[in-house]
């Protein structure tokens, strides 16, 4: 059934990494970023490596997940291995032939990127694995509120956010019922040439678009009943408070960010 | 003067699309006074104008001549909008079109985050407000995986969160089954009854309309009837005229009495009916 797909990618679950909150696992995350790259040689980058794992592990996250989501980018981590192979030429040769000269750099440094951008990617989907897209708007929002001061749009934007969120259940149900609609009156939409079925398409999307039209100024009348006036002087039902577990959290990184901070430097 | 006091209500509608524009008068100076705690049903045909009339109430329709007051403040006024809207809830016909969140507490607390009400205050109308309608233990649903009833009466509950003191309805029962239109009926009335909400009921269903204490009956954007339910459907014939039907209960009696029955025309629920046809086969009998 079309009802039944996800929406974005998350995993419900109770595990200490879901249970952390959205606004300190987005602050996290960047940090975890920010570890990847000050980690210099593969030895500190082993450290990263180690907790994109250990923290996956602790997720539950099923591990195929990880392939799952490496999968996608797969062809930029080969053009940026082959890439670097071939054309970092410092260092010892091992391999030359013709105007092809592999050294031992190359390899290296080659290695030393796919394993960044794979804990990079790995890593970051984590975060939308373990956290609900309602969870990660209203830290979004949150986290953003300072920019309201420089006349950024961040409470209309979170809100578009939450809309958004909330309607494509309602939209997919739509669009279920006028598929079937057309191919009650003799739609064909499964057979044919790519193109024969895009075109196919169209008497649903056409439809579609209508109704989500009428959905909006139905819904902006009810909004505004409802007393919605803007971000101004609203107050918010869910407090998020910072928790016990939020502090592990941030230590368990700290520790690993000293690590890489500390084989960068002494070795 | 009344809690909602319509006097020389016109209102229309600009098509500027056309050329030149073309302008569609929907209500033609309509009078209209709405006691605290009355339950008004408002009955008309499609484009008789009640839903404008609704949308008047509640300042998302502004009056081009006449006045709407509610509670003694001007619609026209700006800085009376959120005082009114406060004041005057409104629940519409498609509940998919009404519901802003993605789980159900935290769309009933949307009208109160909008106020500003503080967030402790917020937590215990919205329980209240879930308890009123029986939705509570709902509280943690999506939107979507809830029925036409259920999703309605979670619209009503946005609202009455709002504590508002009357309650706008506009055709809430029109895409619900049978069993959904009799859940909301039920929680509107007793907020009728419970709590003394004012309700205005627009509606073309007549079996909702006998339930309220009074009956306007609009067309063509002019009032043309406002009693009690029984005078009201007691007119048949009138009814009949403008395109509106009347309980089938009302039109039994209605045909008995063309048949020279002796059987009273201000029949409107079938427990009266049931009576009236005892009465009427046993003196028969005797």
């Amino acid at each position: 059934m079309i009802k039944d797909i996800t929406i974005g990618q998350y995993f419900p679950g109770t595990s200490p990494v879901h249970r952390i909150d959205a606004r300190a696992k987005i602050l996290l995350t960047i940090a975890f970023i920010v570890m990847l790259f000050i980690a210099d040689d593969i030895r500190g980058l082993c450290v990263g490596l180690a907790f994109t794992f250990i923290t996956f592990i602790i997720s539950r996250i099923p591990l195929k997940m990880m392939w799952k989501s490496l999968k996608t980018i797969l062809v930029i981590l080969i053009i940026t291995s082959l890439l670097n192979l071939f054309f970092v030429h410092t260092g010892e040769p091992v391999f030359e032939w013709k105007f092809i000269k592999i050294t031992d750099n190359g390899i290296q440094t080659a290695v030393f990127m796919v394993v960044r951008i794979a804990c990079l990617i790995i890593g970051t989907s984590l975060l939308t694995y373990t956290t609900s897209p309602i969870d990660l708007t209203d830290a979004i929002e949150r986290l953003l509120s300072p920019l309201k001061k420089i006349k950024v749009p961040v409470h209309e934007l979170a809100m578009m956010m939450t809309i958004a969120l909330r309607f494509i259940p309602t939209l997919i149900e739509e669009t279920d019922k006028i598929m079937s609609a057309q191919k009650a009156r003799g739609a064909d939409m499964e057979t044919g040439s790519i193109i024969k079925r895009a075109k196919a398409l169209i008497p649903v999307l056409i439809p579609l678009f209508v109704s989500s039209f009428r959905h909006a100024e139905e819904l902006a009348l009810a909004m505004e009943c409802r007393c919605y006036h803007g971000g101004e002087g609203r107050t918010r039902m869910k407090q998020l408070h910072l928790k016990l577990i939020d502090l592990w959290g941030t230590i368990y990184l700290a520790v690993f960010m000293a690590a890489v901070i500390v084989i960068n430097h002494i070795w | 003067m009344s809690y909602i006091h319509i006097k020389g209500l016109e209102f229309s509608y600009i098509n500027e699309a056309e050329e030149p524009p073309v302008k569609n008068t929907v209500l033609k100076g309509i009078d209209l006074d709405i006691e605290k705690g009355e339950f008004v049903a408002v009955l008309g045909h499609n484009g008789s104008g009640k839903s404008t009339l609704a949308k008047c109430i509640n300042a998302i329709n502004l009056p081009e001549k006449g006045e709407v007051m509610v509670d003694g403040l001007d619609t026209i006024r700006e800085e009376n909008l959120l005082p009114i809207r406060k004041r005057v809830g409104m629940v519409f016909q498609n509940p998919d079109n009404q519901i802003v969140a993605t789980i159900v507490e935290e769309d009933v607390a949307f009208a109160l985050e909008n106020l500003g009400v503080e967030p402790g205050e917020i937590r215990r109308r919205v329980d209240e407000a879930l308890k009123t309608v029986g939705m509570y233990e709902y509280r943690m649903h999506a939107p979507h995986k809830l029925s036409g009833g259920q999703k309605q009466r979670v619209a009503i509950a946005g609202i009455i969160a709002m504590q508002p003191d009357c309650i706008v309805l506009d055709e809430p029962t029109a895409m619900l089954d049978p069993h959904g239109r009799n859940e909301v009926m039920k929680t509107i009335k007793m907020l009728n009854k419970e709590q003394g909400v004012t309700i205005v009921l627009i509606t073309h269903y007549m079996e909702e309309a006998a339930q309220a204490e009074r009956v306007v009956v609009i067309d063509g954007g002019e009032k043309i009837m406002d009693n009690v339910p029984q005078k009201v459907f007691s007119q048949v014939d009138v009814m009949r005229n403008l395109g509106l039907d009347v309980p089938q209960v009302t039109e039994i009696a209605d045909f008995l009495k063309k048949q020279g029955y002796d059987i009273s025309d201000e029949i409107i629920t079938e427990d009266e009916c049931v009576q009236a046809l005892y009465g009427l086969l046993k003196g028969k009998q005797e």
